[in-house]
Formats: structure tokens, C-alpha cells, sequence
């Protein structure tokens, strides 16, 4: 029981980083409708301004985690402005497209700016376990869980009780009728992909530490959160965050204690379950069904 | 004849001759590199028929490429079959695979279905190597030099013409996507491509006019698996080799970027897209030696061709034509 334990809690501090990532790949789905690939390479990205600045310039770990959510931040709405911004009103697939010249070059110019090279990233949290009613759990996984959180309701209160997140819900639903009204729709658009920036550098920030720095280390916490997503429902936040750690946790329990799944088949298995999730409900566990037009 | 069908059928001998007289020009090397465009070609028009004519995103068709070539492996390696009738029976087999997996892709659309198909290029490799008595694991099926490869030691004399072996993967996939891109073109071009073409424009405007969405998905589904399947036959004749890292998801990605680079619901600009996808990162790599640099030369590319060419070759090429004839002309037409 105490393994069974362990286990959940370690799925849910996974499940939070793949419910950030989610999040933001929700956020940018609300805002503009399409699905960022590039997301994992820009939290990569950001994880290797704040190893650069702990590491090569002797930043302590939260100025240096702060310093890299405005970089990120700005980073986000540049990247809209400039790339995006130009195909948005286009088809869907064009968006898509782009995104995935924008993920090879991120990536691309990460190698080219820090090598290819792997690299340690350390934790702000110490790596001493704790005892809670007999179960050894890591403060490292606490600390994940205690900041993902943190995030995801501090997100939820911007958007329920501030005037710009209201502009930006209303940007989201619709855009035309927001126009109207005053709000610049644009501008929240951009907003939109800078906080799944912020988002991102999060997730890859907190995963960083348990596995090491490289180009590619989100690429498949990518797929763990496109996966997140669309559990929750593409459109829904709350969705998303309640799909990043059941599928956290579940796929922990699965790969602990279905011998023919083990390791390997983790990714597999997961997905299995996430297209049949689609099959009996198509929108998603909290996605809303729409009613098509001619 | 129909100017529409006069036009496509002057096209395709254009093409149809410059693929016969490029090798007179070209290094032995280079028909290597233009086979893998024939192969890609191939590809590129079943992802078409799926994503360009009928408005399903597909981004795992890696996997029915997968499945072709672990079927012409397995056929050559295992049980003796000549590499040519590998061909047809990947493409059968990976047709079914397709029809199959588009029964349940019904009920997803949009969004959902692509991250769905993605889902299965994300799982393939891992569903290879578990599966390691039948397909060789991690290690895959290795097929160089075996009898069933035409052409892979000795040279192979037809119509007294004698191929080397690059020569002879030159002709062999541009025959098979030639005679491919054809068959597509008839099938587009009547009732049932206009069904296709219904079901993109608007699902419910289709099923009021009476067109069955089941019945016409899941048969572009088949159609265009099979197309993947036959394309991964070949790509594992011209590797010579398969493992799970031959069909990785990024070879799913890069079969969208064929696709819309070409032009979505075109043919001929395909040509343009498949070219497209295999040279241009050789092409980077010769810009900068730096590590990375190549990567972000293919992005750039990438994003600046969605700018310039919103519809992709085809979209250009339509513009070009309607400024030469300043005449009325439709956008999807091939």
C-alpha cells in the first residue's frame, strides 16, 4: 500500500507538469485555435535562459526563475506578433504548419546556441524525502505539485476577477462581438500565447531537474500534455489540468503494475486509453460538444 | 475532351517525361535521391486524398508507411517474395489498416482526429519493438543484398537497358508513383472525388445532399493507407533496411509539410512538395556546418513558404496561370 502511495503522489507531480504544458496548449487553442507544436521547444528554451543564468552567471535560482518568466512572457507574445499573427486568419493546417517550422527552428537554434550537449539543471527543492502517515514522499515532487498548483490557480484568478482576463475570455468566445466592445483583440490574442509561454517555461523548469537539459527534453512531455488535453477537452482549462495528472497518475500505476505494459509500452498504453476516451465521448471528459452550422 | 482533361492529361506527360529523362542528366547519387522524391510523391498523394480532398488531418500516416514496409520486409526476408509484389500487397494490406482505423476516427473531427493519428505515429515504434519475433525488434530486418532485391548486387537488364541499383529504385518508384498519381486523378474526378470534396466543405451540407460521411471517410481513409503502404514498401526496398526508427513520427510531420508546401487538393504541386521535403534539408545542411544551423534554415524556409505561398505550388501555379489567361479558373482543380 505504501508503494501504491508512493506512486500516486509521484504521478501527480508529473501530472502537474503535463497540466501546465496542457494548460498552455489550451490557453493558445482558446485564443487562436490551433495547436502549437512548437510549445515544447519554447519550455525548453526557457529552461536552458534560467541553466545559463544560475549556471554561467551565478544567479541565485528564483531571481533567475522570475528573470526567465518575463523572458518568456515577451518571448510569447513576440513570437505571435511576428509568426503567427500573418497566417491566423488562413487555414488551420497553414497555422499548424508553421508552428512545426517554428518547433525545428527553436530547437535547431537551442543546438546552436547551447550544443547538443546534455546538461544538469538543479532543483530549488532539497532532495530529502519526507514522512507523511509512513509514506517516504520527496519534497522535490511536493515542491512540483505545490507550484504547478500554485500556477493554475493564480491563472484562474486572473482570468475570473481582472478586467484583461475578462477581454481575453471574451476574445476567445468571440472575437468579432469583443471588437466591438472596445476590446483589442489582437493584443489579448498575444496575451494569450505569452502566458502559455510563462506556462511552458514552468513545465519545463520543474521537469528539468529529474531529467537532464537537452533540445529535445520536452518533446515527449509534449505529447504527455497534447495527450492531457484532449482527456480534459481541448477547450476546457480545468479539463486540461484534471487530465495532466490522471493521466500522470495513471500512467505511473499502469507502467508499476501491468507487467506486459512495464516501461515500454507506457506511451502506448496511455494513448490507447486517451483514443478510446475520445470514442465514447469525442469532445472530451469536460469539452462541450458543438452544434454544427451549414 | 474536357479542357480541365486535356490539361491534366498534358501535365502528366510532361511530368511522365521528365521523370524518363532525368536520369541521362543527372549522377548516380542524385537518381538516388530523386527515387526517395518518387517515394515521397507517392505518399504525399494518399495523404492528399485524405487531408486536401476530403478535410481529415492525418498526422500518422508514418505509421501506414510502417506498415507497408514491415510488410515488404517481412515478405522479402521471411518468406521469399520478390521485392516488386511486395508492393501490392503492403498497399493491400496497409489499405485495410486504414479502413479499419477509420472506422472509429467517425466519430473524432478536426483537432481530435489529428492528435489521434498522431497518437498512433507516437506509439508505433514503441508497438514495433514489443513485437520482436515478428518484426526483429529493435534491431529490425536488414535486406541488403538479398536475393529478392532486384538489382542490389548485380545490375538488372530490362528492355536491354542494364540498371544499377539506384537506377533501377529511380524507376521502379516513379513507375509506382506515376501509375499511383493516375489513379488518383480518376478517382477525384467523378462522383466520388466530388463526394470527397463535399464531405471538406461541410459535413452536414454533405449528408443533406445524401453523401454517406461513414462510407466516404473511411474509404479515403483506405485509399489513402494504401498509398502510405505502398510508399513504405518502397522506402524499405531503398533503405535496404528496416527498424522501428525508420518510421519516426517526425516522418508522420514531414508527410503535412509535403502536403501543404504542395498545395492542398492538388496533385500536380505535389511534385513541387515532395521535391520540397527531400531537398531542402540537404540543402540546409550545406549552408551552415555549425550543429543546429540546419534546423533553423528548414524552419525559416518552412515558415516563410506559408507566408508567400498561402496555397501552397498549386496555389502559385493557379495564380500563374489565371495572370497568363486572365480567364475564369477554379482553385481546386488539378
Amino acid at each position: 500500500m505504501t508503494e501504491f502511495f508512493q506512486q500516486v503522489v509521484s504521478g501527480l507531480a508529473s501530472g502537474g507538469v503535463y497540466g501546465s504544458l496542457a494548460l498552455a496548449l489550451v490557453l493558445i487553442h482558446r485564443a487562436t485555435g490551433v495547436i502549437n507544436f512548437a510549445q515544447g521547444e519554447m519550455a525548453a528554451f526557457s529552461t536552458y535562459i534560467v541553466w545559463t543564468l544560475t549556471t554561467n552567471h551565478g544567479w541565485s535560482y528564483w531571481p533567475a526563475f522570475a528573470a526567465t518568466l518575463v523572458v518568456s512572457f515577451a518571448g510569447g507574445v513576440g513570437i505571435h506578433q511576428v509568426v503567427i499573427r500573418p497566417v491566423e486568419r488562413g487555414s488551420q493546417i497553414r497555422v499548424v504548419i508553421v508552428t512545426i517550422g517554428l518547433l525545428l527552428l527553436i530547437n535547431g537554434s537551442m543546438t546552436w546556441i547551447w550544443s547538443g550537449e546534455v546538461r544538469s539543471v538543479k532543483s530549488p527543492f532539497p532532495t530529502r524525502t519526507v514522512d507523511i502517515g509512513g509514506v517516504a514522499i520527496s519534497l522535490q515532487d511536493i515542491g512540483t505539485i505545490a507550484v504547478s498548483l500554485g500556477t493554475v490557480i493564480l491563472l484562474w484568478l486572473f482570468f475570473r476577477f481582472t478586467k484583461v482576463g475578462l477581454a481575453m475570455r471574451a476574445s476567445a468566445v468571440n472575437p468579432a462581438e469583443a471588437r466591438l466592445v472596445g476590446v483589442r483583440v489582437a493584443w489579448m490574442l498575444g496575451l494569450g500565447w505569452g502566458l502559455a509561454a510563462v506556462l511552458g517555461a514552468i513545465a519545463g523548469m520543474l521537469t528539468a531537474p529529474s531529467v537532464f537539459l537537452d533540445p529535445t527534453m520536452m518533446q515527449a512531455i509534449l505529447i504527455y500534455a497534447f495527450a492531457a488535453a484532449v482527456l480534459g477537452g481541448i477547450d476546457s482549462p480545468i479539463g486540461a489540468v484534471v487530465g495532466g495528472l490522471l493521466l500522470g497518475v495513471g500512467l505511473n500505476l499502469i507502467g508499476a503494475y501491468v507487467d506486459f505494459v512495464g516501461a515500454d509500452l507506457r506511451l502506448p498504453a496511455a494513448l490507447l486509453v486517451i483514443l478510446v476516451v475520445l470514442l465514447l465521448k469525442p469532445a472530451g471528459i469536460f469539452g462541450k460538444q458543438h452544434v454544427r452550422k451549414v | 475532351m474536357r479542357s480541365s482533361t486535356a490539361r491534366a492529361l498534358g501535365t502528366f506527360l510532361l511530368l511522365s517525361a521528365a521523370v524518363y529523362l532525368l536520369p541521362a542528366f543527372v549522377s548516380d547519387f542524385r537518381a538516388q535521391q530523386f527515387a526517395y522524391v518518387g517515394i515521397y510523391l507517392t505518399a504525399l498523394i494518399g495523404l492528399n486524398v485524405l487531408t486536401g480532398y476530403t478535410g481529415q488531418i492525418s498526422l500518422g500516416h508514418g505509421a501506414f508507411m510502417a506498415v507497408g514496409g514491415y510488410t515488404a520486409a517481412i515478405l522479402m526476408a521471411d518468406h521469399g517474395v520478390k521485392d516488386i509484389w511486395t508492393i501490392p500487397i503492403a498497399a493491400a494490406l496497409a489499405g485495410v489498416a486504414g479502413f479499419l482505423f477509420g472506422i472509429p476516427a467517425l466519430r473524432l473531427s478536426g483537432i481530435y482526429l489529428a492528435l489521434a493519428t498522431f497518437a498512433i505515429a507516437v506509439a508505433t515504434p514503441a508497438v514495433i519493438k514489443k513485437f520482436e519475433g515478428f518484426t526483429g525488434g529493435g534491431s529490425g530486418i536488414n535486406l541488403f543484398g538479398i536475393p529478392e532485391l532486384t538489382a542490389s548486387l548485380t545490375p538488372v537488364e530490362i528492355f536491354g537497358w542494364e540498371l544499377n541499383f539506384n537506377n533501377w529504385l529511380y524507376y521502379l518508384s516513379w513507375t509506382v508513383a506515376l501509375v499511383g498519381y493516375v489513379l488518383a486523378w480518376l478517382l477525384l474526378r467523378g462522383r466520388t472525388g466530388r463526394a470527397f470534396r463535399a464531405v471538406r466543405d461541410s459535413e452536414t451540407a454533405a449528408v443533406s445532399s445524401g453523401v454517406s460521411l461513414a462510407r466516404y471517410k473511411t474509404l479515403a481513409f483506405g485509399v489513402s493507407a494504401a498509398y502510405a503502404g505502398a510508399a513504405g514498401a518502397l522506402f524499405a526496398i531503398a533503405t535496404t533496411f528496416v527498424n522501428p526508427d525508420t518510421f519516426p513520427v517526425a516522418l508522420s510531420i514531414i508527410l503535412l509539410v509535403g502536403v501543404a508546401v504542395g498545395g492542398l487538393g492538388s496533385l500536380v504541386g505535389l511534385v513541387a512538395g515532395a521535391i520540397f521535403i527531400q531537398f531542402l534539408p540537404l540543402w540546409a545542411q550545406n549552408v551552415s556546418k555549425s550543429a543546429g544551423a540546419p534546423a533553423v534554415v528548414y524552419g525559416a524556409i518552412l515558415i516563410l513558404v506559408m507566408f508567400v505561398l498561402p496555397g501552397g505550388f498549386a496555389g502559385l501555379l493557379a495564380r500563374l496561370g489565371s495572370l497568363t489567361t486572365r480567364g475564369y479558373h477554379r482553385p481546386n482543380d488539378s
